[in-house]
C-alpha cells in the first residue's frame, strides 16, 4: 500500500448559522441563495430526546446533527460505522465554565459538565445515541484538524474498509477565553466515506509540502471566523463541482484533494 | 469488530516519566521494589484530600528559548520526558534518515495544557488573560502536538488524539495505519497529561477520587488516585526492539462516564487487538489492566478478563504506582507491559490486599517472574472509548 486511497463520498451533512442543512449550504456556496431566514439557531438532532437536547453542549448537538444528516444522506446504518470526530478546540463554552468555576469555587464543578468537557464528548454521545460499538476517535490538529481527520478516515478505510463517518465541528468561544481561542458561530460538516468503486462522487487525496492556495467564496467567508473554517473549503468545492481543493495539513504541509464528480 | 492483520512494527526507542521518576530505569526500580510514587495531594490550590502521582521538578524546568511560546506545565513535562532514554537523539536520527516529512507525531492527552487556561482565569486582567498567558497555542488541545512538532522539527502528520483515558493507546493504532499505508516511514507516539484543577475537581465531582492511595481490585477500593506522566515510543517498520503486533478499538455505546455493565466494549477491543496480532487469548502471558480502582471499572474489567482468558494469564493494574495518568495511561502502561516481555517481571497490583471476589485467578497481587512472549495493555476512556494493544518480542517478527 502506498499513500492515501481514493474515497467515495456516500453522504454529506452540514450546519452553520443560517445554513441548517447541506442543501441550503450548497445553494449558498453556489451563490444561488442567501442565508435561510428563521433557520434554527441551535442544532436539534432527532436522535436525542428533548430533555437530553437541553443538557447536551452546543458542540455535541452540532456534531450529532451533521453526523445523522450525513448518515441519512448516505442511507447508511449509523450503528455500523466507525467514526472520526475532529474539532480544533472542542467545546470552548465548557472550557470557559470549567476554568471560571475552578477559579472561584472548585468544589462546585458540575460532574455532568466535567464529563462533557472531554474532547471525545461528541463521539461518546454519538456512539451511545446510535448504539454503535465500532471504534470512534477524537482528534485535534489546530488549523489542520479537518485535513488530519480526513487523513485518519482515509487510513481506517484503507486498512479496515468502510463505510466510515467523519465529523468536523467547532463552536463559539465565550468569556475571557474568546480572546485567545478564536471561534465564532457554529459550523459542522460530516461525510460518510467509503472505498472508491469508480462510480459517483469521489476524492483523491495526497499530502504535499507547502502552503495552501488561497480560496474564496461566499461559504468560506461566512464560516471564516469559525475554527473549523478549513472544512468550508471542501464543502464549497463539492457544492460548486470544482475539481480541486487544498486544505491546511500542518507545518509546511497541505492536503490536496482532487474531486471526481462521477 | 473485524480486524485485518497488521505487519508488526518495531519499537526502536521508548521512555516514560511518572511520579516514580524520570526514565525507564526509575519505573523498573519502583516496580521491582513495589514502591508507589503516590503522595498526599500537595498540588491543588484549594484543598482536596486525596493522593496524587506528581512529577517532581516541573516548576523549575526551563524550556529552550525558542520553545518558550509553548511554556506551560504540560509542555514542560513533554520536553522533560523527551530527554530521557535517548528518545530525543533517536528522533533526530529518524529526521536525518527518513526526512522530516516522513515521520509523524501522534500524541495523546486528555486535558493538554488546560492548566494554563485555569491559571489565566485566576489572574484575569478585566476579562483578558494576563500578558504572559496570552498565547493562543497553549489554550487549545493541540498545544501538545504543536509543541512536539516545534521541539523535534518533524513535519509529517502531527495529530493530538484526545479520547480521554484511551488517548495514548489509540496513538499506536493511528500511527500504525500511517506507516502501513506508506504515508510515513516512522512515527513518534506517546502521551502527556499533567495534573490540573479540571481533573482533580472534575473526578472529585463524579465521586471517583479516593481520599487514600488507590487500591485496584481490592474489595475495599473506593476510587482513583490521579497522576501525571509523559512517555513516548518510536515506531518503525524494522529495527531492534520489541514489536507492536496488534491494536483493537471499540465503543461501549453505554454511558459517558460509566463502563458498559457487561464489559462489552472491553471484550470487543481486547478480541480485536488479539485477532489483529494473529494470536488467540491463550497466547497472551501478561495483561496490564486499566484497573483504575473505581468500584465499577475494576469489577467489570475483572469480569471481562475472566471470561475471555484462561487461568494462565497474569494481569495487573499499576495505577497504585503512578496514579491514573489519564491521557498518558496508554503509553505508560504499554511500556510497563513491554518491560514484562523484556525482563520477565510481571508487576503485582500494589495495594490489592483483599482481592474483590469478582477477580479471577488472573489478577496478580505479588510480583511474579516468568516468560512473557506476548503482553497486552488495556486503556478505557470516558465516552466508552476503548483501546487494547498487543506487544511481542523482537524475535517473533
Amino acid at each position: 500500500m502506498s499513500g492515501l486511497p481514493e474515497l467515495k463520498v456516500l453522504g454529506i451533512g452540514a450546519f452553520a448559522d443560517g445554513l441548517p442543512d447541506w442543501a441550503a449550504m450548497a445553494a449558498f456556496a453556489r451563490g444561488e441563495a442567501g442565508l435561510v431566514e428563521g433557520a434554527p439557531k441551535k442544532p436539534a438532532p432527532s436522535m436525542l430526546p428533548a430533555n437530553e437536547r437541553r443538557r447536551a453542549p452546543d458542540s455535541v448537538l452540532l456534531a450529532l446533527l451533521v453526523a445523522e444528516a450525513a448518515c441519512a444522506n448516505a442511507g447508511a446504518d449509523p450503528a455500523a460505522l466507525p467514526s472520526v470526530f475532529t474539532s480544533t478546540h472542542g467545546d470552548l463554552a465548557i472550557t470557559d465554565y470549567m476554568c471560571a468555576t475552578l477559579a472561584t469555587a472548585p468544589t462546585e464543578v458540575s460532574p455532568t459538565r466535567f464529563h462533557n468537557s472531554v474532547h471525545n464528548a461528541a463521539a461518546g454521545y454519538w456512539t451511545i445515541g446510535v448504539g454503535c460499538h465500532a471504534p470512534a476517535t477524537a482528534i485535534s490538529a489546530f488549523d489542520a484538524s479537518f485535513a488530519q481527520g480526513l487523513i485518519e478516515a482515509a487510513l481506517q478505510i484503507a486498512i479496515d474498509g468502510g463505510p466510515l463517518l467523519l465529523v468536523a465541528y467547532d463552536s463559539p468561544a465565550g468569556g475571557p477565553l474568546q480572546h485567545t481561542s478564536k471561534s465564532e458561530g457554529l459550523f459542522g460538516f460530516a461525510l460518510v466515506l467509503d472505498r472508491a468503486d469508480g462510480s459517483g462522487l469521489s476524492l483523491v487525496p495526497r499530502i504535499e509540502a507547502g502552503v495552501c492556495a488561497e480560496a474564496a467564496g461566499p461559504l468560506i467567508e461566512a464560516t471564516a471566523r469559525n475554527a473549523m473554517a478549513p472544512a468550508a473549503r471542501l464543502a464549497q468545492a463539492l457544492a460548486r463541482g470544482e475539481d480541486i481543493c487544498e486544505l491546511p495539513a500542518g507545518m509546511d504541509s497541505r492536503l490536496v484533494l482532487e474531486l471526481r464528480h462521477g | 469488530m473485524s480486524a485485518a492483520a497488521m505487519p508488526p512494527l518495531a519499537i526502536t526507542a521508548r521512555t516514560l516519566t511518572t511520579a516514580c521518576g524520570a526514565g525507564l530505569d526509575s519505573m523498573r526500580e519502583a516496580l521491582a521494589a513495589r514502591r508507589s510514587g503516590l503522595r498526599r495531594n500537595d498540588f491543588s490550590a484549594h484543598p482536596l484530600e486525596t493522593w496524587i502521582g506528581r512529577v517532581d521538578g516541573l516548576e523549575d524546568l526551563q524550556l529552550p528559548a525558542d520553545l518558550m511560546g509553548w511554556d506551560c506545565r504540560n509542555n514542560r513535562l513533554a520536553w522533560f520526558a523527551l530527554q530521557q532514554d535517548g528518545v530525543a537523539a533517536r528522533v533526530e536520527a529518524l529526521r536525518e534518515r527518513y526526512g522530516a516529512a516522513r515521520v509523524a507525531i501522534i500524541i495523546g492527552t486528555s486535558t493538554s495544557s488546560i492548566g494554563a487556561s485555569e491559571e489565566a482565569y485566576t489572574r484575569l486582567d478585566g476579562d483578558r488573560f494576563p500578558a504572559d498567558l496570552h498565547r493562543p497555542i497553549i489554550h487549545t488541545p493541540h498545544s501538545l502536538g504543536s509543541f512536539l512538532a516545534a521541539a523535534t522539527g518533524l513535519r509529517g502528520p502531527c495529530v493530538t488524539v484526545a479520547t480521554a483515558c484511551s488517548s495514548s493507546a489509540k496513538v499506536f493504532a493511528q500511527a500504525a495505519r500511517l506507516i502501513q499505508a506508506g504515508v510515513v516511514d516512522a512515527a513518534l507516539v506517546g502521551g502527556v497529561d499533567t495534573l490540573c484543577g479540571s481533573v482533580l475537581f472534575g473526578f472529585n465531582a463524579l465521586g471517583l477520587v479516593s481520599t487514600a492511595q488507590c487500591r485496584p481490585f481490592d474489595v475495599a477500593r473506593n476510587g482513583l488516585s490521579l497522576g501525571e506522566a509523559g512517555g513516548y515510543a518510536i515506531l518503525e517498520r524494522e529495527g531492534a526492539g520489541p514489536r507492536l503486533l496488534g491494536y483493537g478499538e471499540s465503543s461501549d455505546a453505554h454511558h459517558m462516564s460509566s463502563p458498559h455493565p457487561e464489559g462489552l466494549g472491553a471484550r470487543l477491543c481486547m478480541q480485536a487487538a488479539i485477532a489483529r496480532a494473529g494470536l488467540a487469548p491463550a497466547d497472551i502471558d501478561y495483561l496490564n489492566l486499566h484497573g483504575t480502582a473505581t468500584p465499577k471499572n475494576d469489577e467489570i474489567e475483572a469480569g471481562a478478563v475472566a471470561r475471555l482468558f484462561g487461568e494462565c494469564l497474569r494481569a495487573s493494574s499499576t495505577k497504585a504506582y503512578t496514579g491514573h495518568t489519564l491521557g498518558a495511561a496508554g503509553i505508560v502502561e504499554s511500556l510497563i507491559a513491554i518491560e514484562a516481555i523484556e525482563s520477565g517481571l510481571m508487576p503485582g497490583t500494589l495495594n490489592c490486599d483483599d482481592p474483590d471476589p469478582a477477580c479471577g485467578p488472573q489478577i496478580l497481587r505479588e510480583n511474579t517472574r516468568g516468560e512473557v512472549r506476548y503482553a497486552m495493555n488495556n486503556s478505557f476512556g470516558f465516552g466508552g472509548n476503548n483501546c487494547s494493544l498487543v506487544f511481542g518480542a523482537e524475535a517473533r517478527a
